[in-house]
């Protein structure tokens, strides 16, 4: 079958099965290895994307599902050269370390940030507590976008349309 | 100067190193160090992009990719496999058996422990999920399909997955392919003084006894194993990518094993998606991919699912420990005693050293001056999978942590003394370093009390004390306060494996190749036999070679994960990259200073012995004008013109460290948690950690480690768990069914740290990626009894999960196994 969809702001048409998990679509058939897959059981979240601005466990979410929506990947996030302050604020606080987790957590922390630019550290908590880090503990992960969200800029990708 | 003579002989500090840190708490880039300091990683460009390259991620044109066909029983005998109906699918390249293996004469291949595991079963299964067959197909899902198609018979035989009863007359001999087996006995093992111990135990005020278990658990980093095996047809050039924490010593074993010869086999460990140990054994998976890509012509990946991932590959402790403490009655440790029953599993599949199969268990003794210690133990096959290494454990030092840090706090329930106390009574001292324990190892340097009072001062524990009295006054009173709970641990680790003489994996001495080239302009490229999965070396690595050279971090360039690329070496693993690896790097950069020197000396037209060296520069003594730059210098070295007499051109170093003995890294550890009476929940409130590796290179870095070695104690403390029914049917096989901890589980760690330096090491710094998740496990299990002391509970064994805790309350604490 064919989808029509939009990646990171392109336009993509693509045949696909009708069986194919979002996260194969993005990583195998579009060369957007940034997404990740660690579970299968949407317990570890390494796959979220945005869809829409909200994110999504893209290693249970059928492609096909995600025909005429608006994709996010980890790779959107840049945008002409400028980093998301959430990716600088991974770097800054040492947010990461194996990295594998990263771009779930960069997504989920900026649909957070879209909706709410002030979260409490609680409220980050919540946020990224279907994902999982084996690395950091996650206090540099909650420092990170808290960083982030004391240097927002204009930038709000993947926000709602 | 390759010597490995003191160079650091300062007392502990308990003041924080200076590092350059942002007004953000993070390194910012004007305050950069050229050295050790806080600086940002260089690894973390690529990755916040989305731009790392891990194995899954490697595509090559006309790749293959294989799915493992695993048994659904525990213990069968393998009747027939019918694999015609999978052969006929149209996207199926090949199916292989463990039949068509033992024709090429490739069924087994030997472990790390010197034992051989089946890479796929031929005669029997022997845990659930073993590798049963293979399937090569155009891609990943017609693969899986395949599997479906393939029809195997077994014929069950009794499993056997109670360890206790594993050696019992009658018990099914699991295995049998060993010449001569007639029972499920691995080895005996036992260290220190069984006479001189039993003596201290006889005329003892106090003896305390428990069973304490250490559960099975699965280091389950994000990243599953796999690989991707590409073998050239004509040359026969094998290139495995491959989530290996130790290249090196991976392609020496496919030498041996498959016969490959060694110079025509590439491994690639790429970005590694966290190893914790569970990416050091070889694993049948990998051994596939290279069989498969071989036979077909054809580059294969093989990626295992999170299921495999948790139910077949290296799991971690699973140690049954009888424990008992021998006191004065005004609280002097005088002697620990322990068996041990330790499940290894189907095959054993340990990676420890050769003469250490039970890795480093021998630390048992603590950091307590003892009169006298001994432990015996018996490991035992069992009808699961194999493994026993793994999580973060230093070589089992995390198992023997946990069982004298919670038989102390037994001991100091018996006596109704403060644990804190109890500890600071029997601390070894800091003249008594360096201080050989009673089983033999020589603990290198060691101030423990101020790590200790100050873990208690950023607790507030006296403070703590009283509002837990407080509580379980009213709790004794109407039940409505929380049961408060206090843990203390104090670990002493040792790390770095190790001394040549006395350790080796498979034959193969644990010692670490490095490389540094200084390249004209003044760049370099160090070059390393360790392999970052998260550590940061391609940071640390450049912060070390720049401490000792002056040459900026971002102008070093660090080379690792690639065994045609970097020097020979063992690996990372048991927190040995900085104690072996660092050591390696300040010696290859101070072998490169002194060629450096010589050079300087010629261009300055003075004596070596007229120069001094200021961090970048060598300058005539009493002339600080007269000087070159080590940029300068390299130039020189490849330039033009003379040099002095005997010395080559070029400003390049490569040696092998071979470490005089282990670190010892230490820590005071402090867990208070509240748990609801009524539900059983605990609530992880606080944990304070004090950390000492000696000379820190990057404390934001060793600040991350120890926060997610915290969380894992957390985890194993509280939830994680890999448990088996009684058919043998692994029951943690999903993330749903092995539960980690999230960020709602987890507190914001509140770290801090001594500086003590090793004595031994050029720099002075001891391994630490591993000192939290040794540990802590043991802080939040005596928080937690502790909280449980109104009820008379003086042990309770992991996972504290809310009905067990409950059970506990109730009285009805039961064993995990």
């Amino acid at each position: 079958m064919q989808v029509d969809l939009t990646v990171n702001g392109t336009e993509v048409s693509e045949e696909i099965e009708p069986r194919h998990l979002l996260v194969h679509f993005l990583r195998d058939q579009l060369g957007l290895t940034g997404t990740h897959w660690g579970c299968d059981t949407s317990n570890c979240g390494t796959c979220v994307v945005l869809i829409d601005g909200e994110p999504v466990k893209s290693c249970t979410h059928l492609a096909a599902m995600a025909r005429g929506h608006d994709i996010t990947t980890v790779e959107g996030l840049e945008v002409d050269g400028e980093l998301d302050p959430v990716q600088e604020g991974f770097m800054q606080c040492h947010g990461l370390q194996c990295g594998f987790c990263t771009p779930g957590m960069m997504l989920t922390a900026r649909a957070l940030l879209n909706n709410n630019p002030n979260p409490s550290e609680g409220v980050i908590r919540e946020a990224i507590s279907g994902q999982i880090c084996r690395c950091t503990g996650y206090s540099t992960i909650v420092r990170s976008i808290q960083w982030a969200a004391n240097h927002e800029s204009a930038v709000t990708i993947g926000a709602s349309q | 100067m390759t010597t490995t003579e003191p160079t650091t002989t300062e007392p502990t500090t308990t003041e924080p190193a200076p590092p350059a840190v942002g007004s953000d708490g993070a390194a910012s880039d004007e305050d950069r160090p050229v050295g050790f300091g806080n600086l940002r990683r260089k690894e973390d460009p690529r990755l916040i992009r989305g731009m790392g390259n891990f194995v899954d991620d490697v595509q090559l044109p006309g790749m293959l990719h294989l799915a493992i066909l695993r048994s659904p029983m525990a213990h069968a005998r393998i009747v027939s496999i019918d694999k015609s109906a999978a052969e006929a699918h149209p996207k199926v390249v090949a199916v292989i058996t463990g039949e068509d293996l033992a024709a090429q004469g490739l069924a087994w291949m030997p472990t790390l422990s010197n034992d051989v595991q089946a890479v796929l079963a031929t005669d029997k299964v022997r845990f659930q999920h073993q590798e049963v067959a293979f399937v090569v197909a155009e891609d990943r899902y017609s693969a899986r399909d395949a599997l479906e198609l393939i029809e195997v018979d077994y014929e069950w035989i009794d499993p056997v997955v109670d360890v206790r009863t594993a050696m019992d007359a009658g018990t099914p001999v699991i295995r049998d392919d060993l010449e001569g087996k007639t029972d499920n006995h691995i080895f005996d093992w036992e260290t220190g003084d069984e006479a001189a111990t039993k003596a201290v135990f006889d005329n003892a005020d106090v003896v305390v006894k428990e069973e304490i278990v250490y559960p099975r658990v699965h280091p389950a980093p994000m990243e599953t194993c796999g690989a991707v095996a590409d073998v050239e047809r004509v040359s026969g050039q094998l290139t495995l990518w491959c989530t290996t924490q130790a290249p090196h010593a991976h392609r020496t074993v496919y030498a041996l094993v498959a016969g490959l010869p060694e110079h025509k086999i590439r491994v690639i460990a790429p970005d590694i998606g966290g190893g914790f140990g569970n990416k050091v054994p070889i694993y049948p998976g990998y051994v596939c991919a290279i069989v498969a890509s071989l036979v077909i012509g054809k580059p294969v990946k093989w990626m295992e699912d999170r299921t495999e991932n948790l139910v077949s590959t290296g799991f971690a402790r699973d140690y049954i420990m009888e424990a008992e403490i021998a006191a004065t009655s005004d609280g002097t440790i005088q002697a620990i005693r322990t068996n041990v029953i330790a499940d290894h599993g189907a095959f054993n599949g340990v990676a420890a050293p050769t003469k250490y199969p039970a890795g480093f268990f021998g630390v048992f003794t603590g950091s307590y001056d003892l009169e006298a210690a001994f432990c015996k133990m018996s490991a035992i096959y069992t009808n699961k999978a194999p493994g026993g290494v793994a999580y973060a454990c230093s070589f089992r030092i995390t198992e023997a942590v946990y069982l004298v840090e919670r038989i102390v706090d037994c001991l100091a329930y018996e006596l109704e003394m403060d644990p804190a106390e109890l500890r600071l009574k029997n601390f070894i001292q800091p003249d008594q370093f360096p201080y050989e324990t009673r089983t033999g190892w020589v603990y290198d340097s060691g101030n423990y009390e101020p790590a200790m009072r100050k873990a208690m001062d950023m607790a507030g524990y006296e403070e703590l004390r009283r509002e837990q009295a407080d509580k379980r006054e009213q709790f004794a009173k109407d039940g409505t306060a929380s049961l408060m709970g206090i843990g203390i641990s104090f670990f002493t680790e040792a790390v770095g494996a190790g001394p040549r003489k006395d350790m080796d994996i498979l034959g193969l001495g644990m010692a670490d190749g490095c490389e540094l080239r200084i390249h004209p302009t003044g760049k370099a490229v160090v070059r390393l036999s360790v392999k970052t999965q998260g550590q940061g070396h391609e940071t640390t690595f450049a912060q070390i070679v720049a401490e000792e050279t002056g040459i900026p971090p971002e102008d070093i360039e660090v080379i690792h994960g690639d065994t045609d690329n970097t020097p020979f070496g063992l690996g990372t693993y048991g927190s040995r990259s900085t104690p072996v690896s660092g050591a390696a790097a300040a010696l290859v950069a101070r072998k490169v200073r002194d060629k450096a020197q010589i050079i300087a000396s010629g261009m300055l037209e003075v004596s070596t012995a007229d120069l001094e060296w200021n961090k970048g520069s060598f300058h005539v003594k009493g002339d600080p004008e007269k000087s070159v730059t080590i940029q300068d210098i390299a130039m020189k070295a490849h330039g033009a013109g003379d040099l002095p007499e005997g010395i080559e051109g070029g400003l390049e170093a490569q040696i092998c460290y071979n470490p005089d003995s282990l670190t010892y890294p230490f820590g005071a550890y402090i867990c208070v948690v509240d748990i609801d009476p009524g539900t059983a929940v605990v609530k992880v409130r606080r944990f304070i950690a004090v950390d000492d590796c000696g000379t820190q290179i990057n404390p934001m870095i060793i600040e991350g480690q120890i926060h997610g070695g915290l969380a894992d104690g957390v985890g194993m403390a509280m939830m994680e768990m890999i448990s088996f029914d009684e058919d043998g049917n692994c029951l943690g096989g999903s993330l749903m069914d092995y539960l980690i901890p999230t960020a709602l589980e987890t507190p914001d760690w509140e770290t801090g740290h001594t500086v003590t330096p090793s004595p031994h090491h050029p720099i002075g710094a001891k391994g630490v990626g591993e000192s939290a998740t040794v540990g802590s496990p043991p802080a939040v299990v005596n928080a937690i009894v502790d909280a449980l002391k109104p009820f008379g509970v003086r042990h309770a064994d992991m996972p504290l999960t809310p009905s067990r805790v409950w059970e506990t309350m109730q009285g009805n604490h039961t064993p995990p196994i």
